[in-house]
Formats: C-alpha cells, sequence, structure tokens
C-alpha cells in the first residue's frame, strides 16, 4: 500500500546530538570567543547568542585527493571561438573547473556560526559551581518526582495496563466457570450415553430433561462476563518528594559617592554574572539585593542595578542588615547562605576594623562562601582588613578587578567547581 | 521460498532472478495505451493537502505503471525544512551514528538557509525498501507533484534497477543496519567515552573512500544476524590479528621450509579499511566493530557516487515525461505545468565555462539531455545516429531507456551514449593540462575529428578509478617494526595533494604502528615518500 507519512511533529531536533559533539570538539576556541563577547558587551546584552568563527582548517576532514601537477584532461561546456590545437595561458592562481577547488585553493575563511542564547550561557559558566553546597531539606513547595509503584486496582484508562488486566479476566472465568463447565461435561457424556441406548418413553423424558439441564448450564458459562470491572489492573504511579538544596545569595554593593559610573558599572557586571549564574543553575535560590552609602537597604532587582540614590560611605551597615536578615529568615539549618560584595574600597576609616568583625564573628560562621570584590586597584583600609581575614579563613575569598575584561576571569576564579582546572 | 546463494566469492554480476526475487519486470515495447481522458483536471491550488497529494501521486503512479516503471513500494514522508537539514547532515540519511561532523553540516546548512544563500533540495530520496521520499512542507502542489515523479518514481526505479544497486546495496534492510550502527556507536560511547569514539570516526571517515569493496559484493546486511554475529566476529577477529604478532622465532627445523617469510599481504590490498579492520594489532574488538560499521556504509553509498549522471538524469528525464504525458492526457493544470516547468529548466541549466556560477558539468543538465537524445534516437534517427548508434536507431525508446539505466555506470554510459547531437548542444571541449607544457592545449572540440576523443575524456572524467588517487595496502613489514606500507600509484603523474599527511595521521592512529605511503611515478620510480609514526602523531 502507498502512503503518506506526517513527519512534522516527529523527530524535531535530530540533529542536536550532533551540534553538541561539534561544539564540545572546538569548546577551547568557543570559551575564547565568548570571553572575548563578554568583555565588549554593555550589561543588558551579556546574556545574548554570539557569531562564533572557526578557522576552516580546524574543521576540515582530510582525505586523499589529488593535487596540482601532473597531466589532465577535463572537458567544459559552452564553447565559444577555440578550435583544436588552441593554445590557452594557464589561468593564474586557483585552476578553474577541477571541482576541487574548495579543498585546493583558497578555503581559508573561518567557518562561522551562531551559538544560541542557551548554549552561550552554557559556555560562559561551564565548570563553574557554589561552593560548599550540602545542606538540602525538602523545600516548602516540595518537587516530586513519579515513579512506578506495580498495580493497583483503581487509575485512569490512560494507565490501563492490559496484558495484566487480561489475565485476571481470564483466571476469574476460569475459576467461576469451572464447576458448571464440569457438570456440563458430566451431563453431555451421559447424553450420549442416553442417545446410544434403545429408545422408550422414559429414555425420551429423560434425555429432554437433560438438554434443559445443559441449555441452562451452557447459559450460566455464557452469563460469565468476558471482561469485569474487577478485573481491571491500572499502573500505579506514586509521587515522592525530592529534597532539594537551597541556598540563598546575598548580592552587598557599595554605592556611595566614591563610586563613579565606571566602578559601579564594574560592580554590576559582576553581579549580572553572578545572578545570571544563579537563576542558571539553581532553580530553588532565593537572592537579596543589598546595597548602601552610610544606610543600608534591602531592594528589588530592579532599582538594585538601576537607581541612582548616592551618599558617604559605612560599609558596616550592609553587613549589619545581612546578617538581621539571615537570622530573621534563612535559618542555618535549612539554608545555604551565600554572600558578595562588590565596593571600591573606600570606606569610612573606623569602620574597617568593625567590618572585619562582624565579617569574622557574625557573618561567616552562617555562610557558606562569601565572596569580596574591589573595583579599584588602589589597596585601602578595607582591604588590608579583609586581607588578613581571608588568610584566616578558607570561606572567604577576595579579588581586585580595576578592568571591564577582568571581571570574567575573577568571577570565574571566584566560582570555580572544585577539581577543575584552572 | 527462494533459495539465495552466496556469489560474494564468484566474482560476477548478479543474474536477475537474485536478492529476494527481484527480479524486474521485462520492460514494455511499448507505453500501454492511456486510460479514459478525465473529466476535469486536478486540482492546482498552491498549497497542497493530504488529499492532493494523494489524488496526484494516484495519477502518477498510473502513469508510470504506462511506462512499466518498477519502483520499490513508496513511502512519502512529510517533513519540515529542520528535518530536511537534518536529513542532510547525516548524509540524507533516516537515521545514522552520531559525529561532529553531522553537525558541522548541519551548522553551516542551517546558516546559508537562514540567510536564503541557498534553497534546500526540494526532496531527498533514500535507497531503501520501501523506497522512502521526503517531501518538504515548505513545498508548493506543483513541486510536491514534480517531486514525486522525480524521486518516487525516477530515483526509485533506479535504484531498483541499476546492476551497481543490485549489486552493492541492499536496500531492504539499510535502514535496519543504520539503527543498529547508531546504537552500537551510542553504546561504545557510553563505554569508552565520546573522545575515544570520535577520534576512531575521524580516522575512518578519512579513510571511508578507501573502504569500499570495488569486485565482489559484500554480504547482506541484517540487523539481527549482524547483533548475533557481532560478538563471534569480535573474538575471532581478534585472534585472527595474530598473524601481525606471530613473529617468535619458528621452532628450529619444522619451519625450515617457509624460511623466506611471505610477503604479507600476498597481493596489495585496495580496501584500506578492511585491511585495518581484520589486521590492524592494536585495535579493540569494538573499534574492528565500528571501522566494520563506517566500511558498510561507505559501501552502500559506492554506487551512489558511480551514477551521479545516470541517476539524475533519468529521475529528471522522467519526471520531465511522466508530467507532459499527465498534461497531454488532460489532468494537469496550465499553472501546475508553468511552475513545475520553471523549476525543472533551473535544474538542468548548464551553465557555460565562462559563466560566474559554472562549477563543472551539471549532472542533472548532462543525464536529462543523454537519455532524452537516445529517445529521439530511437523514435527519429538521423543518418548521423544510424552511423554512430546502429544497434538502437530505431528501435523501441522504452526498451533502450530501460537497458540503458539498468545495466552502466557514469563511465559507461557516457563511453556508450554520449552522441555528436548532445556534444554540439553542450559545445564540449576538452583541455589537456600538462604540468611539463607552459599553456593549456584545446584537444578536441565538438566537430567530426573530436567527437570520439571528446566521448572518451568525458567518460574517463566520470571514472571513480582515476578520479581518486589509486592508494593501496603495499605491505607490512612482519619481521621489524610492524610498520604498514601503502603505495600511491600515480596516474598521469598527477601528485597527491598536500593532505595525504593528515590523512596518514590518520592511518597511523588504526593501525597503531608507523606508516609509510610511497608514491610511485609511471616509470616506477618514488617521487615522494611520507611517514608518521603513531607515537607523535
Amino acid at each position: 500500500m502507498q502512503q503518506i507519512i506526517d513527519r512534522r511533529l516527529a523527530g524535531k531536533n535530530k540533529s542536536i546530538g550532533n551540534r553538541e559533539r561539534f561544539l564540545r570538539r572546538h569548546k577551547e576556541q568557543i570559551r575564547e570567543a565568548v570571553r572575548r563577547a563578554v568583555e565588549g558587551r554593555g550589561i543588558r546584552d551579556i546574556a545574548q547568542g554570539e557569531d562564533i568563527h572557526i578557522p576552516r582548517r580546524d574543521i576540515s576532514e582530510p582525505v586523499f585527493g589529488h593535487g596540482q601537477g601532473g597531466k589532465r584532461e577535463m572537458v567544459h561546456p559552452g564553447n565559444k571561438d577555440f578550435v583544436r590545437g588552441d593554445r590557452i595561458e594557464r589561468p593564474k592562481g586557483g585552476q578553474g573547473g577541477s571541482g576541487q577547488a574548495s579543498d585546493a585553493g583558497g578555503g581559508e575563511d573561518d567557518f562561522v556560526f551562531h551559538l544560541s542564547k542557551e548554549e552561550f550561557m552554557q559556555v560562559f559558566f561551564d565548570d563553574l559551581a557554589l561552593p560548599n553546597l550540602i545542606r538540602t531539606t525538602l523545600a516548602d513547595t516540595p518537587e516530586y518526582k513519579t515513579h512506578r509503584a506495580g498495580f493497583s486496582s483503581d487509575g485512569t484508562p490512560n494507565n490501563l495496563h492490559v496484558v495484566r488486566s487480561m489475565r485476571g479476566a481470564i483466571g476469574r472465568r476460569i475459576a467461576l466457570g469451572s464447576e458448571s463447565r464440569r457438570e456440563l461435561h458430566r451431563l453431555e457424556d451421559l447424553l450420549v450415553e442416553l442417545r446410544a441406548q434403545p429408545v422408550s418413553a422414559e429414555r425420551l423424558h429423560e434425555i429432554e430433561q437433560l438438554e434443559t439441564d445443559i441449555a441452562a448450564l451452557r447459559a450460566r458459562i455464557d452469563r460469565i462476563p468476558y471482561l469485569d470491572p474487577i478485573d481491571l489492573r491500572y499502573r500505579s504511579r506514586v509521587r515522592t518528594p525530592v529534597p532539594t538544596a537551597k541556598a540563598v545569595m546575598f548580592c552587598v554593593m557599595d554605592v556611595s559617592g566614591s563610586m563613579d559610573e565606571a566602578r559601579k558599572d564594574l560592580a554590576k557586571r559582576f553581579f549580572i554574572l553572578l545572578y545570571l549564574f544563579l537563576t542558571r543553575h539553581y532553580e530553588k535560590i532565593d537572592i537579596v539585593f543589598i546595597r548602601h552609602h552610610t544606610q543600608a537597604q534591602e531592594v528589588d532587582e530592579h532599582d538594585f542595578f538601576h537607581a541612582t540614590e548616592t551618599g558617604g560611605t559605612v560599609v558596616s551597615s550592609a553587613l549589619v542588615l545581612m546578617e538581621e536578615i539571615i537570622r530573621a529568615r534563612y535559618p542555618r539549618n535549612e539554608w545555604n547562605v551565600y554572600g558578595a560584595q562588590a565596593s571600591d574600597g573606600d570606606n569610612w576609616h573606623d569602620d574597617s576594623p568593625r567590618c572585619r568583625q562582624l565579617l569574622e564573628h557574625g557573618i561567616l560562621p552562617l555562610c557558606r562562601y562569601f565572596a569580596y570584590i574591589q573595583v579599584v586597584e588602589q589597596e585601602q583600609n578595607l582591604w588590608h582588613e579583609y586581607a588578613s581575614l581571608a588568610e584566616a579563613s578558607d570561606t572567604f575569598a577576595m579579588r581586585k578587578a580595576s578592568e571591564v575584561d577582568q571581571i570574567y576571569p575573577v568571577f570565574r576564579d571566584l566560582f570555580r567547581k572544585e577539581g577543575a582546572a584552572k | 521460498m527462494s533459495d539465495t546463494f552466496n556469489r560474494r566469492h564468484v566474482g560476477q554480476a548478479a543474474t536477475p532472478d537474485e536478492y529476494g526475487g527481484r527480479r524486474p519486470r521485462p520492460p514494455l515495447r511499448v507505453p500501454l495505451p492511456p486510460t479514459d481522458r478525465p473529466a476535469q483536471t486536478l486540482p492546482g491550488p498552491s498549497d497542497w493537502t493530504f488529499d492532493l497529494i494523494d489524488q496526484y501521486h494516484a495519477v502518477i503512479r498510473a502513469t508510470a505503471e504506462r511506462f512499466s516503471l518498477d519502483t520499490y513500494p513508496n513511502q512519502l514522508e512529510i517533513i519540515t525544512a529542520e528535518q530536511m537539514m537534518d536529513a542532510y547532515a547525516s548524509v540524507g540519511m533516516p537515521v545514522n551514528y552520531r559525529h561532529w561532523s553531522y553537525g558541522k553540516e548541519f551548522i553551516s546548512t542551517e546558516k546559508n538557509y537562514r540567510r536564503g544563500q541557498m534553497g534546500l533540495a526540494y526532496e531527498i530520496v533514500i535507497n531503501s525498501n520501501p523506497c522512502i521520499s521526503y517531501l518538504m512542507e515548505e513545498n508548493t502542489m506543483a513541486m510536491q507533484a514534480l517531486v514525486i515523479a522525480h524521486a518516487a518514481y525516477g530515483h526509485n526505479s533506479f535504484f531498483k534497477g541499476n546492476y551497481l544497486f543490485r549489486m552493492w546495496t541492499d536496500a531492504g534492510s539499510i535502514v535496519d543496519y543504520l539503527v543498529y550502527a547508531k546504537n552500537y556507536v551510542a553504546a561504545c560511547e557510553e563505554r569508552h567515552g565520546v573522545d575515544a569514539v570520535e577520534l576512531l570516526l575521524d580516522s575512518c571517515h578519512a579513510l571511508m573512500n578507501y573502504g569500499v569493496d570495488r569486485y565482489r559484493r559484500p554480504g547482506k546486511l541484517s540487523l539481527t544476524q549482524e547483533l548475533e554475529r557481532a560478538k563471534d566476529r569480535e573474538a575471532y577477529a581478534q585472534q585472527q590479528v595474530n598473524e601481525i604478532w606471530r613473529t617468535l622465532p619458528p621452532k628450529s627445523g619444522k619451519d625450515a621450509g617457509e624460511k623466506e617469510q611471505a610477503r604479507f599481504p600476498a597481493d596489495p590490498q585496495e580496501n584500506l579499511l578492511y585491511f585495518i579492520e581484520k589486521n590492524a594489532p592494536l585495535l579493540e574488538p569494538w573499534q574492528r566493530e565500528i571501522v566494520r560499521i563506517v566500511r558498510k556504509i561507505a559501501q552502500y553509498f559506492y554506487p551512489q557516487r558511480q551514477t551521479q549522471v545516470m541517476n539524475e538524469g533519468w529521475a529528471t528525464f522522467w519526471h520531465h515525461h511522466l508530467l507532459n504525458t499527465m498534461y497531454d492526457d488532460g489532468y494537469l493544470e496550465d499553472g501546475i505545468m508553468i511552475e513545475w516547468l520553471k523549476s525543472h529548466t533551473n535544474v538542468v541549466f548548464q551553465p557555460p565555462v565562462d559563466h560566474p556560477a559554472y562549477s563543472g558539468m551539471n549532472p542533472y543538465a548532462l543525464g536529462f539531455a543523454m537519455y532524452s537524445d537516445i529517445k529521439r534516437i530511437c523514435e527519429a534517427p538521423t543518418d548521423e545516429d544510424r552511423y554512430w548508434f546502429p544497434d538502437i536507431a530505431g528501435r523501441d525508446w522504452l526498451e533502450t531507456l530501460d537497458h540503458a539505466m539498468r545495466n552502466f555506470k557514469d563511465e559507461s554510459f557516457i563511453g556508450q551514449y554520449l552522441s555528436p547531437r548532445v556534444m554540439r548542444n553542450f559545445r564540449l571541449f576538452s583541455i589537456v593540462d600538462d604540468e611539463v607544457d607552459p599553456t593549456l592545449e584545446v584537444s578536441a572540440i565538438h566537430d567530426e575529428a573530436g567527437y570520439r576523443s571528446l566521448r572518451e575524456a568525458m567518460s574517463r572524467q566520470y571514472d571513480l578509478g582515476s578520479r581518486e588517487p589509486n592508494i593501496q595496502v603495499w605491505s607490512v613489514n612482519l619481521r621489524g617494526d610492524r610498520s604498514l606500507m601503502l603505495r600511491h600509484t600515480q596516474h598521469n603523474e598527477r601528485p597527491l595533494h598536500d593532505n595525504a599527511y593528515e590523512v596518514l595521521k590518520h592511518v597511523a592512529r588504526l593501525w597503531g604502528f608507523p606508516v609509510h605511503l610511497e608514491s610511485v611515478g609511471s616509470l616506477g620510480n618514488v617521487s615522494r615518500r611520507w611517514t608518521v609514526d603513531p607515537s607523535t602523531a
């Protein structure tokens, strides 16, 4: 039978496996391209796709072929004025018309393709993870996973297990009918016997009696239903709650007067990276944005990145607020707490030792990891205080990034997966 | 039940009654008469529907039967442009194992398509039984009709009829085999890591063109047998490799007669992948199986590479003839005709040599012109035709065409049937490019003196044997470092491309010991030599 099959809905993205293998193979070049791309981008455009260039020679698949030289004869169409014996100048450069021009000459153009946003982010955050994430509990709105748990006698029709049901039905029919069938066979044998005997009125009566009985038995057997609701068996699926790791991330940024636009831009880039990273890797994650000048306040995402308030600098105000929030909302036995702070290192002079105190005794014991990033090169008192802390604690890390192109490496450095190569 | 014969070692062409009763129907001498003229033409909107495709297909099928086109059953599948690119990327097959090169292909196809630099092919047809033809969703009704006639009847009958396909491919089992290959490769990736499999496949692909048997038909492929035998084969092949390891000093006296170690292999081997599969000392069993898979798939495509002109020409001739006949019989509207004719004209356009779009002969144009000309020679021969083709001039065209389709490949088809008129129409001329000569020479043009040499040159141009360098396994150094020697025999002093060194690295990776390649000129002189040591490659 000739037939038409509609395949349009089937097998979309069948090539995705091949594409992945291709990307995997050229990971280094792609990573490099992604790094370059991020440096040049504005904050809003960071999470976009990118065109990737790969030199063609890197993706060639060599095969044996003929090179230039030797003697060969080629037939071409479209003769205009040649006659036999004409001599033609040898064309310069790539010999035309050999059909191998793409392997032989030229062909050094880059292989260009577009990396989708998803793939871009994949490369971007490859090998990164939140450090020390261990504590797992059941979340408030737990996730469920369904898995099979044998068979049950009720369920929805789509879960009906036909084989099981039919097996039950056969068993029931055999069990319910066996007595009647045995009786039926006995009577049938008897009937045959009687019929074989000589005819008499009594016999005829007996035969008639037997035939009525047999008909009754047959009817009874026939009345046994082929399939009864009690035969139905359904695949049983149960849902079990899955424990999830819950994490909360504190983003602390200095918005004081000394943080000019360029510095804020650096800090923002860092947090945007962090934000994208977190939203990508962890579904169950809370993010708390704290910005501070002389006073700290908790703000939403939009205000954090875009509001333009400004003032003096008291770093400790933010840390105090952070500690309060942790104690109030994120009990240590349920949450993995992370902190990231960005500042230009400029602080009210007497405040820096206090910051260190707060971190060391208040926040770090509650935190899994705390990262500090300073957006200027110059080391001020805050940096010195923190530096002594960093030596003592392995859950505290600090880096400097004074240029846009340092943000990404610093970020990668801070959140490198344990065991991943530098 | 018909018996099957194992002809693998007989080296003789298949007879018509072999291979599961695929005996061709004898061709009709004249087409059957048309059925009654329909009351009205088929509807001709630009959008297709399933119902319409069914109607058109029914008429096309009936028309094809009038010309006794013998085909596998047809399976038409509607797919999207993206799926078409998928199929493109995996060498036109519905399933295939995963490899980065297909990803690369997909990415570049997609990019070109998105930018509108390239239209997708309207159709892909798979040499399988049933014969699967892909119709693209975006095509108009006229294009779908064209594709059905072209792929489902033209290509399909060629696949079923041509001797190369009958001899080298097993349409019934190819899809099963690809499923097996895909699963096997996936299992290997899981067990041995994606990288190891990728390296191996890269190396095998580099030698794919040298993984075909040219003179013996390989065994049938079947999923179940293949699975059953894969294990045995692995174990057995591993034992056989020991041939190369068997270099322990022979026991004194016993093997004295064999002192002069025989050459290994006894004769040069042209199937490099086969040789490697059977003899490479260091390959693991699973690696041998993958080499085998690549080899089998290369073999499957081997006939297609040899019958481009014939295959495309045949399909083009038949869509042209079928649709025209349908028009004559009153089935097609004028609008449909104009649309497919426009597309047909584009397909058979042959840019002349000085045209910017020129990139060699267009196989559609040449093939279409040749089949059409054979038909003309049969129906209305001129004196010239009687002189050049005394055996077909004036014969029944259907029978002649059928014979021409079944029993040739490009090289012999052109050698046999390229007529002076076709050469004149294309204004063919040949150029000799000799390295030692500072200029190129026009050696023949489309005139009385040039026809024969033009035809020969054209035929040689389609000879795979001269298109691809002739490289064979020459010897293995059994006594010493187990190095493998390959030999390139130059044809017309044409040297190897510089890629050879890169390919040789792949050979060395498969062989596991040093590999040498010698390029030998016509005088027996070794003009160039490459060596790759796997430890440095």
